[in-house]
């Protein structure tokens, strides 16, 4: 029965979303009559819109719980999950998939349009009702893809014994709640896109429609944010190498919507601020999600095989294929028709913050541009017979280059007035940070800069600036009285700098030993003295295992560490648990490897100076994104807050 | 003998890895460090270029596969000879063809790939350019102003 609920609940919420279509187009078709109604058009189409968010979530939930209750009856339930496992893999394996993942998509845009009818205020009403409407039309098309392709509630008549399993490599904690993270960003970004469509089928691009915007756009960021930032930190110890960003299609797939956004966001503030770039931010807002869309198609139809790709079907490609031809092309065709009646907005003094902020964004663009062909190349040489990879040294080279770029005008652009500014004054105010990354710069030289690759000692550098830099417009401040959102901006691009500085430090000062041992052996590497004390055989609740007890002594300190080799056997695969010791300066990062035929254990073994600021720095990013949210929107909902409170006294 | 396990594991299907994990003795270099430091780093800064063929998009210096193994072996061994690693990047794309490489080849069909970096901050460098005001337009546009 919980099947079919979710099931009709499915299709009714695809049913209220295409009611959701047709009352605001024809309410806004109807014309000048419905100008003066506007604000009972809304009232209108907005319970259709909450309707419609509460039974996509009813569905979801339902999966969830034949998920939880191994409903092996359900086909999608047997072919993923496992009445043995544990239940937290149960709970995450309703995502672990790809008609589960899509419904969470689904339901992740109905919330959020149930989210923009009931909270947003400040947009224009037409505005509002078109928003809604252009949000109702994407979920439409992958309600559609859901219902006719992707049946998360198919039956399975016999029922099975048993399930298959979900891959062990997803059988991870940071794993289970990374998707949803990453997707609540992804599929956020469907707001800015429908808040832009709106803003262009009523004419309504200004600045009170940017600052309507903002706080959406600023949501979704800091959730992808978040979702990359664990991701990668799961690639990084559950993989077993050490690494932490592969450019791999998939990674690439997310980074492109974030690239995107963050060009968005300040692109948007510029518009609130100064009341240009609309057209660019239109057409940024556009970009954005197409980007999630494109994200999703790379990874959902398995054109691009790796890990992640694990719905190889080409119909389900073409399908989404369509859906992104019809919604991509139907935007840009729209922007095309209306960009006419835009206007960009004055021209800008070469010295001043909004030039800073449109040379971020000219950067951002061309990094996603890179990330994007490079992805796509391999593709199209395919279609010419000819097979190659693109891979990291092609993006570190040219990236890498670009974001140093990009961080330099990051640590100018917050101390650079608006409208107008004096280089002469621009360039005292960056005189510190530029000592402190000259000076930065000599000190590693010193050190054996020659040792490094160019980038990690370019990077280490202006990390130092940069860091300075991005404090300093907290300097002759009353820190008490700065606003939140000053907070919010200082905290992410420190954060950048912190991250630029974990990444720089990996890659230069990493130290590696590969090693064979017998219990009772020991190895001295890096500073650090390990003993294989022993190894033995361990079991858990779906897996076996074979786990090394390893005493690691460094200056006065005694750790003992667990490195395992895990077997499972539904699906048969092995995995490696890395053993993490995290300290102030670094992390002791040791494998066990294969066991030899003289009976001694491969072991890898790193020493990792200052990695963990990679994630700490995108932390700081995400967390930066939190304070400005509050700081911007904080007046907003004290003044909702009044207003209520006020009307109530009243009545 | 090598090539001929190589050949072996590449044909066997990319859908068992733990299978293909076992199937073969471990290449003697394949989880050994050069015990000099300075061929150590180029052997691994070539593997980190070269991709793992039996794998989903990881190169061979972080990969598990047999495949992966042999042939950080094969670099390795190579390296210690004193062969130049762009030697033995030729040499693997002689065998496996361009796709075993991450980094691009000079071949006219990469260079798009490099063209379009450059093209995008053309493009993108005219539009900015755009949007700013010259100097001495500024300065005149004031002026009128003023009067």
């Amino acid at each position: 029965m919980i099947a079919e609920l979710g099931l009709a609940a499915l299709w009714m919420s695809a049913a209220l979303a295409a009611l959701q279509l047709v009352l605001a187009g024809g309410g806004l078709w109807s014309g000048k009559k419905a100008v003066a109604e506007k604000g009972a058009l809304l009232s209108g189409v907005r319970p259709v819109a909450v309707a419609q968010g509460a039974l996509v979530t009813l569905s979801f939930l339902c999966l969830l719980l034949l998920f939880l209750r191994s409903d092996m009856s359900v086909a999608l339930v047997a072919l993923n999950s496992h009445s043995a496992k544990p239940l937290l893999y149960k709970f995450a394996g309703t995502w672990g998939n790809h008609e589960g993942s899509m419904l969470l998509w689904v339901m992740v845009m109905g919330l959020a349009g149930a989210a923009v009818a009931l909270f947003e205020r400040a947009l224009r009403h037409d505005t509002h009702v078109a928003t809604l409407g252009a949000q109702a039309a994407i979920s439409l098309g992958f309600y559609a893809f859901l219902l006719f392709s992707s049946n998360p509630f198919a039956r399975l008549n016999p029922a099975a014994p048993d399930g298959q399993g979900l891959n062990p490599l997803l059988q991870d904690p940071g794993l289970a709640f990374h998707p949803p993270t990453l997707y609540i960003g992804y599929v956020g970004l469907s707001v800015a896109f429908s808040f832009a469509v709106g803003a262009l089928l009523t004419r309504n691009v200004d600045a009170v429609f940017a600052r309507a915007m903002r706080p959406w756009v600023l949501a979704a960021w800091v959730m992808l944010t978040i979702g990359i930032v664990a991701g990668s930190y799961w690639a990084y110890y559950e993989l077993g190498w050490g690494g932490w960003w592969f450019w791999d299609p998939v990674e690439n797939a997310s980074l492109m919507p974030w690239l995107a956004a963050t060009a968005l966001l300040h692109s948007v503030t510029v518009l609130a601020t100064r009341d240009a770039l609309r057209a660019w931010t239109i057409m940024l807002a556009v970009i954005a999600f197409s980007m999630s869309m494109v994200g999703t198609f790379l990874v959902r139809s398995g054109i691009l095989t790796s890990v992640h790709a694990f719905a190889v079907d080409p119909q389900r490609g073409s399908f989404i294929l369509a859906l992104l031809l019809i919604y991509i092309g139907g935007a840009l065709a729209l922007f095309g028709a209306r960009v006419g009646t835009v206007r960009e907005g004055s021209q800008f003094e070469p010295m001043s913050r909004e030039s800073l902020l449109v040379i971020n964004n000219l950067l951002l663009t061309v990094i996603l541009g890179v990330v994007l062909i490079g992805t796509l190349y391999p593709l199209m040489t395919e279609a010419f017979g000819h097979q190659v990879s693109v891979g990291p040294p092609y993006f570190d080279r040219i990236t890498g280059p670009l974001a140093l770029i990009m961080m330099l005008a990051m640590v100018a652009g917050p101390l650079t007035r608006w409208r107008k500014d004096k280089v002469g004054v621009v360039a005292g105010r960056l005189l510190w940070p530029l000592l402190i990354m000259i000076a930065t710069g000599a000190v590693l030289f010193v050190l054996g800069g020659e040792r490094m690759s160019i980038l990690s000692f370019l990077g280490l550098m202006v990390a130092g600036g940069v860091a300075l830099g991005s404090i300093a417009p907290l300097f002759k401040r009353n820190l008490r009285r700065t606003p939140l959102f000053v907070w919010g901006m200082v905290v992410a691009h420190l954060g950048c700098a912190v991250s630029l500085a974990g990444m720089a430090a990996d890659s230069a000062f990493t130290s590696e030993k590969l090693i064979a041992m017998a219990p009772g052996e020991k190895v001295e590497t890096a500073g650090w003295k390990l003993h294989f004390d022993k190894v033995g055989p361990i079991a858990g609740d779906n897996w076996s295992a074979m786990q090394a007890d390893m005493t690691v002594r460094r200056g006065g300190s005694v750790d003992i560490i667990h490195p395992q080799s895990r077997f499972f056997s539904n699906p048969p695969t092995t995995t490696s648990e890395a053993a993490l010791l995290t300290r102030w300066n670094g992390q002791l990062y040791v494998v066990l490897g294969e066991q030899l035929d003289d009976g001694r254990w491969q072991m890898r073994i790193w020493w990792k100076p200052f990695v963990t600021l990679i994630w700490y720095g995108g932390l700081m990013i995400a967390l930066g994104g939190v304070l400005t949210l509050i700081g911007r929107e904080r007046r907003g909902w004290a003044l909702k807050l009044r207003k209520s409170h006020a009307q109530e006294e009243w009545a | 003998m090598l090539s001929a396990a190589l050949m072996l594991v590449i044909s066997a299907p990319a859908s068992f890895p733990a299978l293909a994990q076992t199937a073969l003795p471990p290449a003697p270099y394949a989880n050994r460090q050069l015990d000099d430091p300075a061929q150590e780093k180029k052997a691994r800064d070539l593997m980190h270029s070269i991709r793992c063929l039996t794998c989903q998009s990881q190169s061979v210096a972080d990969s598990e596969a047999s495949m992966a193994g042999d042939l950080r072996s094969e670099i390795r061994e190579r390296i210690a000879k004193g062969e130049e690693p762009e030697h033995i990047r030729s040499w693997l794309i002689e065998r496996y063809g361009d796709w075993i490489s991450y980094e691009p080849t000079a071949e006219p069909i990469m260079w798009p790939l490099w063209g379009v970096p450059l093209l995008l901050l053309g493009v993108g460098g005219l539009l900015v350019a755009g949007r700013m005001k010259r100097r001495g337009a500024a300065t005149d546009g004031k002026k009128g102003k003023q009067i």
